[in-house]
């Protein structure tokens, strides 16, 4: 292979177009979400919009650096940039400042750094670097323990902030460990999981064990002859009422009572249209007027005379849906679901599996995030708190998307490269 | 490539999978739902109500009687509201602690975010002292709206008053009138509120989450103006209405004046009156409900809802249709020895002996055996069966405005009493009865019943020589100065105008002749023709009555004044009517001080009127009886003429 090559060789200039559109649409947005009319100018540096933009220049810079980097680079200190981290998440604990509640920033000058937000790419490259390792099995019990700690450790950091939406940002690494081998039972046991966290909030205790009791009857009942399958049963069903109770517990004990509430409105349990509820009945109404066409640029009455709050972060894709209706918000997750493929499948063209396990973090991530946020803009996910990629505003977010994204560029512009 | 490819595919199927329950619940609450749409004008816009200025009403000389004032609503949003001394704020609107925190939990529980009024109508001295501390108090605004005054007081059951419209006639205005919209209640205030109200202004504003305007809604592209009410010319001559007024001080009644070739209204009495300007303001509640426990009932509008029988001054309506009839004529004599026998049973009497009388004087000396022998004319020798000849009769009387409304642009107007054949059938089982049976009606007494308008009205009819136009009080509407079409249409009363010489010539001698019945009341150089009335009531005194119209000549007015338990209608009626007519006809009184002080300071107030359940209004004599028996006739009798002779 010929080293002389140009450093933007391979690169997948598709994604970079996809990027680029979801940054402008993200600049345009907090434009008309916080527009000052005293200021309008959507290049004004005292607005949140003229900062985007510097945020957006300035993720462009850390892009380019990423390219001009050396691929190895990424692999050979990750266990570096998972160290530093980690000792951010502790330092932002001790000298963090206190933002809304969450422990989550550090105070560099006038900006302020947020450690999780980096927390995420350096996890996915220890991740990514420990499995590729050779004779790394995710079927062993070893390694899923160590994958276990690997996710955690930052997780735990940040649960203590505490940051809840974050931490579980995490837990989309599932999709890694699921496509390097974890059992497909995982997904389904953690999606029933899910399922029956959602069901012991909803309905008595008492009748969901006794639902469980006559399911289990049942499958005994059609699987008689088959010993280990009732075995397999009968743990199940000690560990689901196990967690029926675990979840009941920590649900009125370990939860703080706004989380609480949150998700109470989420599953309708209340109508809280002033409290908890006021966010979201807000959002849906500006997403929902908006309508087929939307009511056009710089002209929606929700988001701009912030009836919606947060417009220009968690709650940006309100001004999305109120301003450019259903055909807008159709472009933007379009963008969203083709970059999605498009990096499982930049993923499924490695050669190294250092670089395919990463591309697959970061599909995860940027999963996760997409779909939280956009659900909980609509009611269909609990508000969380977390960044909707590229688009919300915030330096610190966007340039650990961007940094997430172009490490994988990077990789895979050098796919070729490694034998 | 390694063996757990294909789960590539799950993970990108579960990713699509997502977009695509994120994209149907977004279309489902953008496109299908319109609940989102709604609530979202609900969050942002704001219909604000321009109110108009209300119509104002000048007299006829363009004298202004009611105009607008300025008065001041504080207002209140209790959500922006942040503590300060309340002290010093209730001295300043002049509320006590209590009475804030009422009205603070009021506008609260209505809604935290939106303005509502916190006291209503602060005058502008309350609104000066407040003002200046108003910026210490963030949440509460002013919003400046005008009220009703009346310069002169007068004129209160004309003009009527406005209200806070009811429940009902929001619900029936099909969403013009909403809560706390002002409406005319009675009065012109009522009969032309569609015009005097005027037309609001909407603007569209848009507010964000906290309330505050952030514009108009599509750039004021929905928004309109206030259009004002249209301004009134009334009638009225203000300096005669006052006048008329002062003269009616401490008297129960009515004056009713009535320009006869226009048929406006050029004065409107109902006594007692009140002050029009105690139905405006923060007061308004109170003085409402303690004129309506008054027990002389101010509210109640005598020119147009007292009914009263005629009585004496009937005889000008008899004498002109027996002529018109044929029966009668200028020359027709007849002897009265003191009454008239009306059956073998009995006798309708008279006050005096009149001897020989003719039309004439039968006018002038109020002859009631003159006038049983024309109505036994006109009911028993018609040549029809008697019950027809009354239908004739009734049909002609009837065309008086006699009986029916006259239509005034007055709400609530009554329409009196003028029976009908059927009603005597009914009474005497069969229609074989004749004059002998319902013989009060020859002088006006018995079932008749007439309000003072309706008294006015025949005199503008006499004084017309046979037609009217319809009485009204509004001349001209607006700038245009547009005259309604009813008001100019002449109404035929089918007497023709060679009859009315005589019955004129005898009012003029009730006036102007020294044995005249109203001789008390000539007015030196004009010449006004009037008769005398006496009502009986049943009650208590009986009523002082007298209609006229002036000059005898090409008229200018034509009057009736009723004044309650006054007696006799020369004595009292007649010099109040010969004083509103010299003061209009001359804008001058010639008559010396005593005699206008004699008047002005008469209280002729029954006394039952100091025990709150005496009855003050008065009711026309509908008894059932169905003969005249004796007694009655002397009562019914009782004629002023008899006192004055």
């Amino acid at each position: 292979m010929n080293n002389q090559r140009s450093p933007f060789f391979n690169v997948d200039w598709i994604v970079i177009l996809v990027f680029l559109a979801l940054c402008i649409i993200g600049w345009f947005n907090i434009h008309a979400a916080v527009y000052n009319p005293e200021k309008p100018s959507i290049f004004n540096l005292d607005t949140n919009y003229g900062k985007q933009l510097i945020f957006i220049v300035s993720a462009l810079i850390i892009g380019l650096v990423i390219l001009l980097m050396d691929s190895k680079f990424f692999n050979t200190f990750s266990p570096v940039f998972y160290g530093i981290t980690l000792l951010l998440l502790i330092l932002v604990l001790i000298v963090g400042r206190n933002v809304g509640g969450n422990q989550a920033w550090i105070p560099i000058g006038s900006f302020r750094l947020q450690p999780s937000e980096f927390a995420k790419f350096a996890t996915c490259l220890l991740l990514a670097r420990y499995l590729s390792m050779n004779n790394v099995k995710v079927q062993d019990l070893k390694t899923k323990s160590i994958c276990a700690a690997i996710i955690l450790l930052p997780m735990g950091l940040i649960m203590l902030q505490p940051d809840t939406g974050s931490a579980l940002t995490f837990f989309a690494l599932i999709f890694v460990l699921y496509r390097e081998g974890l059992s497909g039972y995982f997904l389904i046991i953690g999606a029933l999981f899910i399922a029956l966290f959602v069901l012991v909030l909803l309905i008595s205790k008492l009748y969901l064990i006794l639902a469980l009791v006559v399911i289990g009857a049942l499958l005994i009942y059609n699987y008689k002859r088959n010993r280990s399958f009732i075995r397999v049963v009968i743990v199940g069903f000690l560990i689901s009422v196990a967690y029926i109770f675990t979840v009941d517990f920590a649900y009125n004990n370990i939860l703080q009572s706004h989380q609480r509430n949150r998700i109470d409105v989420l599953l309708g349990k209340v109508q809280d249209l002033r409290g908890e509820g006021y966010n979201v009945n807000q959002s849906k109404i500006a997403i929902g007027s908006g309508g087929l066409l939307g009511k056009g640029y710089l002209k929606g009455t929700q988001t701009r005379y912030d009836f919606v709050p947060e417009q220009s972060t968690d709650f940006i894709f309100c001004t999305i849906g109120e301003e450019w209706g259903f055909v807008g918000s159709f472009v933007v997750i379009g963008l969203y679901l083709f970059l999605l493929l498009r990096i499982i499948n930049i993923a499924e063209r490695q050669r190294s599996s250092f670089s395919r396990i990463y591309g697959y973090g970061v599909a995860s991530i940027l999963f996760f995030h997409f779909f939280i946020n956009i659900g909980m803009t609509v009611g269909l996910a609990p508000v969380i708190g977390i960044p909707l990629p590229f688009i919300s505003y915030g330096g610190s977010s966007l340039w650990s998307f961007t940094i997430l994204l172009f490490i994988l560029l990077k990789l895979d512009s050098n796919r070729m490269g490694i034998i | 490539m390694n063996r757990f490819f294909a789960r590539k595919f799950v993970i990108q199927g579960i990713f699509i999978a997502i977009a695509i329950i994120l994209l149907a619940r977004i279309f489902y609450i953008q496109v299908i739902s319109d609940q989102y749409f709604l609530s979202a004008n609900n969050n942002v816009l704001r219909k604000i109500l321009i109110y108009p200025a209300r119509g104002i009403i000048l007299d006829r000389n363009e004298q202004i009687l009611v105009q607008n004032e300025p008065v001041y609503d504080l207002m209140v949003i209790p959500r922006e509201v942040q503590p300060f001394d309340t002290l010093l704020f209730c001295s300043l609107i002049g509320i006590d602690k209590a009475g804030f925190d009422k009205r603070f939990k009021k506008s609260t529980n209505y809604s935290p975010y939106k303005a509502s009024i916190f006291e209503k109508q602060l005058s502008a001295q309350t609104y000066a002292k407040f003002q200046e501390h108003l910026f210490e108090y963030p949440g509460f605004f002013v919003q400046n709206r005008t009220v009703r005054r009346y310069p002169d007081s007068t004129a209160a059951q004309f003009l009527g008053y406005i209200g806070e419209v009811s429940e009902k006639v929001i619900e029936s205005s099909n969403g013009f009138y909403s809560q706390g919209d002002y409406i005319g209640i009675s009065g012109v205030e009522k009969s032309y509120e569609e015009l005097l109200r005027g037309k609001r202004g909407v603007q569209n504003l848009m507010v964000d989450a906290l309330n505050r305007p952030k514009g108009h809604f599509a750039d004021g592209k929905y928004d309109t103006l206030a259009v004002s009410g249209e301004q009134m010319i009334s009638s009225l001559d203000k300096e005669l209405q006052k006048f008329g007024e002062k003269l009616m001080k401490n008297k129960i009644g009515s004056i009713v004046a009535i320009e006869p070739s226009t048929g406006e209204i050029l004065s409107f009495v109902s006594s007692p009156g009140y002050d029009p300007n105690m139905m405006v303001g923060r007061q308004r509640g109170n003085n409402y409900m303690k004129l309506l426990n008054e027990p002389s009932k101010p509210m109640f509008i005598r020119p147009t809802q007292a009914e009263y029988p005629p009585g004496s001054i009937f005889k000008v309506v008899n004498a002109l249709v027996a002529q018109q009839f044929g029966l009668i004529n200028p020359n027709t004599t007849y002897y009265c020895p003191g009454g008239y026998r009306y059956s073998s049973r009995g006798v309708m009497k008279c006050t005096h002996v009149h001897g020989s009388v003719n039309l004439e004087r039968s006018i002038k000396e109020s002859c009631n055996t003159y006038y049983g022998y024309t109505y036994n004319l006109m009911i028993d020798k018609a040549g029809m069966r008697p019950v027809n000849a009354y239908k004739r009769w009734r049909g002609a009387v009837s065309k008086f405005g006699i009986g029916d409304k006259l239509g005034i642009d007055l709400p609530a107007e009554r329409k009196g009493m003028l029976p009908t054949a059927d009603y005597y059938t009914k009474i005497f089982k069969s229609d074989k009865w004749g004059s002998s049976f319902n013989i009060s009606l020859s002088i006006g007494q018995g079932e008749l019943g007439i309000t003072p308008l309706q008294m006015a009205n025949v005199m503008a009819i006499v004084a017309n020589r046979g037609y009217y136009y319809k009485p009204h009080l509004i001349q001209a509407i607006g700038a245009k100065k547009v005259i309604k079409a009813e008001y100019t249409k002449k109404n035929d009363v089918g007497i023709d105008p060679k009859y009315f010489g005589s019955v004129i010539n005898g009012m003029s001698q009730v006036v102007n002749e020294p044995s005249g019945t109203a001789i008390y009341s000539k007015i030196n150089g004009i010449e006004m023709c009037g008769k005398t009335g006496t009502v009986q009531n049943p009650h208590g005194d009986d009523h002082s009555v007298f209609v006229a119209f002036a000059p005898r000549d090409n008229p200018k007015i034509a009057i009736a004044v009723v004044v309650e338990n006054a007696g006799f209608g020369s004595t009292w009626s007649a010099p109040i009517a010969s004083l509103m007519v010299e003061k209009y006809i001359r804008k001058s009184i010639t008559r010396p001080k005593e005699y206008l002080d004699r008047l002005f300071e008469a209280n002729l107030l029954p006394g039952a009127l100091l025990k709150p359940k005496a009855p003050v209004k008065q009711k026309p004599d509908t008894s059932k009886k169905d003969t005249v028996t004796p007694k009655k006739i002397k009562a019914v009798s009782t004629n002023s003429i008899a006192v004055n002779e």
